[in-house]
């Protein structure tokens, strides 16, 4: 007799179900994947990660513009290729986490602690989430830079890319990173690097989004290149009035009676 | 293996086809078939040229767009400009339309068992002088229609054609006339908006837009020659006319 309450980690009671049906010939309906180029990059003050802006459904675009590089705590980020509802719930988790740990311990949290954390549970769920993150910040000890996998092994490297299009964007690494970088030329190259798997790799596509963090301030620039805006359609498509046909029209007004009553140095409601 | 699970037998087989993506469309005009196709050439994630020609000139009056695994149309497209020179030689004409559809149709079935994977669209102008479209499946069903999209966007373009160019779920209010054939201006920009908006949604369209536009004899080239970028492909000087004309979309 199955119990009701299921504890901890995925439910797999589906599973057999699953792969007769696979056998069978039905495909496992598509998860949403972020397809995706990350990037990061230490340079002289601080680390500059990236990220293009495209998620996909199979070969479908399903978001031209989402946020890849997410939140963990002031100056640490996190950018996250595979599936999408992963990246955000293990990020969202792990920067709660954090919070409560720096609240906890005193002191500002490390990019260590996020990444032990991150790689912890990645591991506890032997691949199955498919988070691939690209984990970057400065705290008391400096500027530090991890990859993460989706099995939980980690890396800790000076320059690293992730998802579908790491390819494009290591080459463009391989051939450009070197030591002690400005803020610009670090920028400079990660956008390169994010601009030749949009451009290379079909799984990424639309914007370029980078994120300078340093010791004392962690700057986000959203959109920070924008080279595939949609060219103005050559007609409009706008339908006239009674293209959709209706039955029954049944116009109704909600008020019954109204009195408008002006008042003396009334107060503006508060809308804030 | 070796943590104690097994696997289920294998065996490895060369697999001849492969999907190299890629959207083609064509629609029929009173007097003119537009047939247009992307130019990018992808497998997987990888793009594999961004310039891969998809539509084709058989003739004066018959243009073949093909889609699906490029190997097996292009090298289909040589097969079909080989029979119709034969045929030029064989009775000192032009194939007509319908006779290229149907060879198509034979061609293609003569391969039912080891079939050419491709998606065939043939456009062009009749021997009425009336525009054409075939669409073919890959062992040789065909019909004659007024639209039709293929390939990895099909599913983007073919009810938003179905919309603009049949009128499909629009009221039609009773003042308003539709006209049966749409003019040629109104077709170019259906044709340059389904594959902007394909590049948009499917990563497997983009790069360059290639449109051809078959002109039956006796109507004049007017409008056509303003529009920017037109190059015209005709050989011979008092026939139907083939145009063609080239755009970019997004590459990423």
């Amino acid at each position: 007799m199955n119990s009701v309450y299921n504890g901890t980690g995925f439910d797999f009671t589906n599973s057999i179900r699953n792969t007769f049906l696979q056998d069978r010939g039905l495909p496992l309906p598509k998860a949403t994947s972020t397809g995706t180029t990350i990037v990061g990059c230490l340079f002289k003050d601080g680390i500059v990660l990236g990220a293009d802006t495209r998620a996909t459904e199979g070969p479908i675009v399903a978001d031209k513009n989402c946020e890849k590089i997410h939140y963990i705590s002031e100056s640490i980020r996190c950018c996250g290729a595979g599936t999408a509802a992963d990246t955000e719930f293990t990020t969202a988790l792990i920067a709660s986490n954090i919070e409560m740990h720096a609240l906890s311990t005193g002191r500002k949290p490390r990019v260590v602690t996020a990444m032990t954390m991150l790689k912890q549970m990645l591991f506890r769920y032997q691949g199955q989430v498919g988070a691939a993150l690209v984990l970057g910040g400065v705290d008391a000890t400096g500027p530090q830079l991890f990859t993460i996998h989706p099995h939980g092994s980690t890396d800790k490297l000076p320059y690293v890319t992730m998802g579908s299009g790491s390819l494009a964007a290591m080459a463009v690494f391989e051939s450009g990173w070197k030591p002690g970088m400005t803020r610009e030329e670090a920028l400079q190259l990660v956008t390169a690097a994010i601009s030749a798997g949009i451009f290379n790799d079909l799984g990424s596509g639309s914007n370029v989004d980078a994120c300078v963090i340093t010791a004392d301030h962690t700057e986000m620039l959203r959109n920070f290149v924008r080279p595939n805006e949609r060219v103005q359609k050559e007609r409009s498509y706008k339908f006239a009035r009674g293209t959709t046909a209706w039955k029954k029209e049944d116009i109704r007004s909600l008020i019954v009676s109204e009195d408008v009553v002006t008042r003396e140095g009334g107060e503006e409601m508060d809308t804030s | 293996m070796p943590d104690g699970s097994f696997a289920h037998p294998q065996q490895r087989q060369f697999n001849p086809y492969t999907e190299n993506g890629g959207t083609i469309l064509a629609i029929a005009g009173a007097d003119f078939s537009v047939i247009a196709g992307d130019t990018r050439q992808s497998e997987g994630y990888s793009i594999q040229t961004r310039y891969a020609p998809k539509v084709f000139k058989l003739t004066d009056r018959a243009v073949l767009a093909v889609n699906g695994f490029a190997a097996d149309g292009n090298m289909f497209v040589k097969k079909v400009k080989q029979r119709l020179e034969w045929y030029r030689h064989a009775h000192a004409k032009d194939m007509p339309l319908c006779a290229i559809a149907r060879l198509i149709q034979t061609m293609l079935y003569a391969q039912r068992f080891f079939p050419y994977y491709v998606y065939n669209i043939l456009g062009g102008i009749e021997e009425d002088g009336s525009g054409a479209v075939y669409s073919f499946d890959p062992v040789g069903s065909y019909e004659r229609e007024a639209c039709r999209a293929a390939g990895a966007a099909q599913s983007l373009v073919q009810p938003f054609l179905d919309n603009q160019i049949y009128f499909k779920n629009q009221q039609q209010t009773p003042g308003q006339s539709r006209p049966l054939h749409l003019p040629l201006p109104d077709v170019l920009s259906i044709v340059i908006d389904s594959f902007t908006s394909a590049t948009e949604r499917h990563i497997e369209v983009g790069d360059g837009l290639e449109i051809y536009v078959v002109l039956a004899k006796g109507r004049g080239a007017h409008g056509l020659e303003s529009f920017r970028g037109i190059q015209e492909l005709t050989t011979t000087s008092d026939g139907d006319r083939v145009f063609v004309i080239r755009r970019e979309l997004k590459k990423d």
